[in-house]
Formats: C-alpha cells, structure tokens, sequence
C-alpha cells in the first residue's frame, strides 16, 4: 500500500462492508430466490423479477412524482439559493437557521401536521370555509389529501433544505470578478446569468437533484400519510413485503434492487453529463 | 498631437468618512499608454473601476468623448477590462473565453440588436490568438493553461471586442520577474499595433517607466505628479514621487538664488529657478549622478558604511554628516574608506516642500546589517591611516 497510514482506513472499511456490502448481499440472496409457501424451504429464481410486472403502475408512479418533487424543489430552490447568496452575511444566516429550523423537528411528526392542514376538515378547508370559498365553489371540501399533489408538497416541504444547500455553497463561492468580467465584456444581467452564473452552479443543481431524488423515489411515509393508500409508491411496496401483510420478503428484495438498479444508472448519467462543470468547479 | 478621449473633473470617492480618491483631474489621450503608479491603497485601482463603470464616483463626472458617463453601466462601455487575477470563464475553453463578447448582440445603427455571423466571430477570435501567440491553443481548457498563457487569454479576450480603451488592473502582478518582462514588451507591442487608448494600474515603477507614454503617480487619493517617464524619473515634483520612483537621496536645502542651492552648508550650481530666495527646499539627487572622486577634490566628504555588489554597479552607502546616501558607481570603494563626490548641476533636482518632506531619502535603514557589524566607525583625523590599507583590521 503506497499510503503509510492506511490502517486508517479500517474501522471504515469494516464499517462499509458489515452495513453496506453484507446486506446488498443478503438482499441480492432474497431477492434471487423464492420461498415455498408449504415448507418454507428456498429455492434459486428469477420468478420475483420477472412476476414484478404487475406492480409497473407503482414504479411509474414513484420515479413520476420524485421527479416532480425533484423539478418544483429546483425551481423554487434556485432562486431562493441565488436571492441568499446575494445578500450579506447577517441575512445569510438568519435564512439558513430558518431553512434548517424544520430540520429539527421529527421527520414523522413534520408529515403529520401536514396532515392535519390538508385533511378534509383540515385547516385549509376550515379556512376556505371561513372565507367562502366553499360555498362559492359550491363543495363540502377540496380533497387535497390523498393526492398525489399532496404527497409531491410532502417531498418538497421536506426534501427543500437538501436543494438549497448545496446550490447556495456554490453559488456564494462564485467568484465575483467573473461577473465583473461577463458584464465588462457587454453582457447585461440576464446574459451574466445565463451564460456565467447558471453554468457555474451546475454541479450545486447536480448535487441538489441526487440529494432530493433519491429520498424522493424511495419514500414511503410521506406517500402513506399523504397518499391516503391511494398513491402506493416502491417504499410502501417494499415495506408491505416485509412489515406489511404481503410478507413476502423475496419479493421486497427484487423491488429494491431493482430501485436501486434504476437510481444508480441516472445517477451515472447525470454525473456524467456534468463532468465538464465539476472539473470547472475545482478549478 | 492627438485628442483627449477620457477626462475625470473633480472625482471624488469615499466611503463614510473614508476619502479614497480627493478630487482626481486627469485626462488620457486617444492611443496613449497612460500608468496610474502607486503603492497600494493609493487609489489607482479605484480610479480605474471608475472608468471601467463598475465604481460611480460620489462626486465628479467622468467624461468618454465628451460625453457625460457616470451612470453608464460597464456592459454600455466602449471600455473593457483586463483583471488582476484575469477572471477567465472556467467553464468555457480558450475560444470561447475569447469569443464571449463577440457572441453578444449587438446595437446596430438602428438600433436592432444583431449577432456576429459565426463565421466572423471565428476569424476574429483566431486573429486576436495569433496576436497573443496563443495559436493552436483555442480547444484548452483555460486550467490547463500557464499564468502567462491565461494572462494573454484575458488580454485577447478583452482587445478582441475592439474597445477604445483598455483597462490593465496590475495584469503582471501574479507572474515571474522573466515572464513579466516578456509580457512588458509584448504589451507594449500589442497597443502599438492595435493603436488603442491602454490606461495600466501597477504599483511597480519600473513597469511604468519601461511601457508608459505617461505615468500618473498616485498616493493617498491624490494625483502626485503626471508626466512622461523622463518628466517623473529626472524632475520628482516632491519628496514622494523621488523617492517612489527609482532611488533617490532626499537632503534638506535652503535655495539661496537662482541656480544656487545651499546643502550640508555648501553652496553647489543647480538648474531649477523660481523659488524665494532662502526657501527651505527638498534636494533630490539620484545615486547614479553622483561621481566619487578624491576626498580633496570633493565637493562634500564622507565615509563608506556599505558595499553591495548588483552586477552593473556597487550600491555604495556613504555617510555624509551623519546623512546616508546611497551612491551607485562602477568604481568599487572599501568600506570605511573616504571619499570626495562631486554633482554637476544636471543632477541635482530642487522641489518645493511638501506633506512628504523628511519621511523619505535617508538611507541609514538601508545599511542597518553592515552597521552592526563595524562597532567603531572612525570619525575624524584617520583620513590617511585608513587609505594606506589599514581597513584589514
């Protein structure tokens, strides 16, 4: 080993391999397997990858909504990353210790309050109510739990600090003269931006995009709490195939590889398209 | 010879109580190299983002052709900049780092924004790399390119918009002694050929002197002195631009008539005129006019406290009365040796009194790791002792 202190390394590595490695292979061992019902004895199959079909609508359904989730996160993330790393220092932290604030609270706890604003006789409907504009509409209620909209606002709310982090070191370490430069050399504002400021921030928007997509696809409370069980994503799936009434672990197994298949290659695809902006960045 | 471009009338910038620039006046003619010199915090970069219009001056106009321009923004300016630390696009290759003003729309003379054909864009960023000797280089990426190289990315990429003006914001400074004086030449080459207006920030005087057509002198906000090279260099307008510029011995003196300059209570022949009779006056006198002769024959004596071997010359420190100066001579004298010095009128440089008079042109500092090292220095009546080769000793 060229490193002399190498031996560091090791309460990592044996880290990684009993919590990453071993059980991506008990996983891959379930999942390449099937149980008979009567002995319980297991047997090597693919029958759990290729019966996965029938759950296609669940797939769809939770890569369609975390990219949602990913998309409305950038577009309200950006901005707000940009409009900090504009202003000075005092403001800056003010806004960072409120965007952090939520992050405090549990996880769970966050999602159920949510809840409770957007049940049918939740807050928002007692304040639509209260205004009239339930009797104008003509309706009892707005049905906003249960939808996916719900379940996207639920990713967004929770998932926003992770979009803006990231985007906001980046561009808050921009050098300054370079937007000197772009407009000495005739570029107003909006070209500074598109050309100079947005090409920089690539890879705070790559990160930020992996950091909220992830979580995202994988979720399953938020699309339980807020779904209302009519917006099953692949967590809930999974979940139900261990904890739930479907036990089938197998199965469970097969959905999660495949999961995990599917990010990793738009993991790499992404990465891969914003190699030029990383090496821009280490510059 | 040729007509005003640029003009700043009573430019005044400052932040709270803090006056970085107190009235500046100054203008700069089309195709002059014009150098604002001055050590940092003089206000010469200030000056500059002013023109370039990324500072507004609190008060005072700046003027571009006549025009009134200070609410202008950098981006409307026929003006472009080259950065102290060139501020390349680290997302864009050589090309396009050159080519990004070209890609701009813009006015045409009705008024219509229109783009660069492609095809002239290319020929235009191929010529200006040819003109940096950066040929053949338009696919790197600017990190892979040297400082020097980055440095005439950053020079091409702003002569290549065709401004009328080039901005220089210390561009040398990150760069070695050799490639700075490679760069010196090549710049001045550079605005030669392209006949544009450059107006240059350094606060390295030999850099001033070597490229400028004129030097503007800069120190605490103030304009000191402007004047070409020669005007600063030989006639210091007071004790700070003498002392900025080159070396120079800054005595006290009293102007006893016209031509007549009374220093160490001897009188010696001068070329200035004009001052009161018994005026206090600063005298400069640079260390290359002074000649070493016999201690007879000389008009003030003194005694050797250093040597310093340079190569063309040796920096001799002498101590005249208990003032160091600073003589540079090709003739090697020993330490502890007398001398005579005589100055022929043409060396001498008489300049009204100032803010800075006494803070500068003693060179006793200069000398300080010699002096510890002899503990007794002779003072008088061991002329002939030390001649005959008692300096061994």
């Amino acid at each position: 080993m060229r490193n002399k202190r190498g031996w560091f390394a090791f309460p990592y590595v044996i880290w990684m391999a009993l919590f990453v490695v071993i059980p991506i292979v008990i996983m891959a061992v379930y999942a390449f397997t099937v149980a008979d019902p009567a002995t319980n004895a297991t047997q090597a199959s693919l029958d759990n990858f290729t019966d996965m079909g029938v759950y296609l609508s669940v797939f769809l359904r939770s890569f369609w909504l975390a990219i949602l989730a990913t998309l409305v996160c950038l577009l309200v993330g950006y901005p707000v990353s940009y409009w900090m790393a504009k202003e000075g220092p005092r403001f800056q932290r003010v806004a960072m210790a409120l965007i952090m604030l939520p992050m405090w609270m549990n996880f769970l706890l966050r999602t159920y309050s949510w809840m409770s604003i957007l049940e049918n006789n939740g807050l928002l409907n007692q304040l639509f109510r209260a205004v009239g504009l339930l009797d104008l509409l003509g309706v009892d209620h707005i049905q906003m739990i249960g939808t996916s909209g719900a379940v996207v606002l639920g990713m967004v709310y929770n998932y926003l600090p992770f979009m803006i982090l990231p985007i906001y070191s980046v561009i808050v370490k921009l050098d300054g003269s370079l937007l000197e430069a772009a407009r000495d050399l005739g570029a107003d504002s909006a070209r500074v931006f598109s050309k100079v400021i947005f090409p920089l921030s690539l890879p705070g928007i790559l990160s930020g995009v992996t950091m909220v997509f992830v979580p995202s696809v994988s979720t399953f409370a938020i699309s339980n709490l807020l779904g209302g069980g009519n917006q099953m994503m692949l967590g809930d799936l999974i979940e139900l195939q261990f904890l739930g009434g479907a036990y089938n672990p197998h199965l469970g197994a097969a959905v999660s590889m495949v999961m995990m298949a599917v990010v990793v290659v738009c993991m790499v695809v992404m990465n891969h398209f914003g190699e030029g902006e990383e090496q821009a960045v280490m510059l | 010879m040729s007509k005003e471009l640029i003009r700043l009338r009573d430019c005044v910038m400052s932040y709270g109580d803090e006056v970085v620039l107190d009235h500046i006046n100054l203008y700069i003619n089309d195709k002059e190299f014009l150098t604002l010199l001055g050590p940092s915090g003089c206000g010469k970069t200030t000056t500059l983002r002013i023109i370039g219009g990324f500072l507004s001056p609190t008060a005072g106009d700046v003027f571009f052709d006549g025009v009134r321009m200070n609410d202008i923004p950098p981006h409307k300016r026929a003006v472009n900049t080259v950065f102290q630390r060139y501020a390349l696009f680290p997302h864009l290759n050589v090309f396009e780092n050159v080519a990004f003003g070209l890609r701009i729309p813009k006015a045409d003379r009705d008024g219509r924004k229109v783009k660069l054909p492609e095809r002239e864009i290319h020929q235009r960023v191929m010529e200006m790399l040819e003109v940096v000797n950066l040929k053949g280089f338009e696919k790197r990426p600017v990190s892979a390119l040297s400082g020097g190289q980055q440095q005439r990315v950053a020079i091409a990429r702003a002569l290549v918009n065709r401004p009328k003006v080039l901005l220089l914001d210390e561009p040398l400074g990150a760069l070695d002694m050799r490639l700075r004086k490679d760069m010196q030449i090549e710049l001045k080459r550079i605005q030669q050929e392209m006949e544009i207006t450059f107006i240059y920030v350094t606060h390295d005087q030999e850099e001033a002197l070597a490229m400028s057509d004129t030097v503007v002198v800069m120190d605490g906000g103030r304009i000191q002195q402007i004047g070409t090279p020669e005007d600063i260099y030989n006639e210091p307008k007071n004790a700070f631009v003498a002392d900025f510029i080159g070396e120079s011995n800054i005595i006290d003196g009293i102007m006893r008539a016209d031509g007549v300059v009374e220093i160490f209570n001897r009188r010696f022949q001068c070329l200035d005129k004009g001052f009161e009779k018994d005026e206090p006056v600063d005298v400069v006198i640079r260390p290359e006019d002074v000649d070493i002769v016999d201690e007879a024959a000389g008009q003030l004596r003194g005694t050797v406290t250093a040597v310093t071997f340079k190569g063309m010359q040796y920096d001799t420190i002498v101590d005249f009365y208990g003032f160091k100066w600073l003589i540079q001579t090709t003739d090697y004298c020993p330490v502890d040796s007398r001398i005579g010095i005589k100055i022929d009128p043409d060396g001498i440089h008489v300049m009204k009194k100032s803010q800075y008079s006494g803070m500068f042109g003693d060179y006793s500092s200069y000398s300080e790791e010699y002096e510890e090292l002899d503990v007794a220095e002779p003072e008088d009546g061991e002329e002939d002792g030390s001649r005959e080769g008692g300096y061994e000793e």
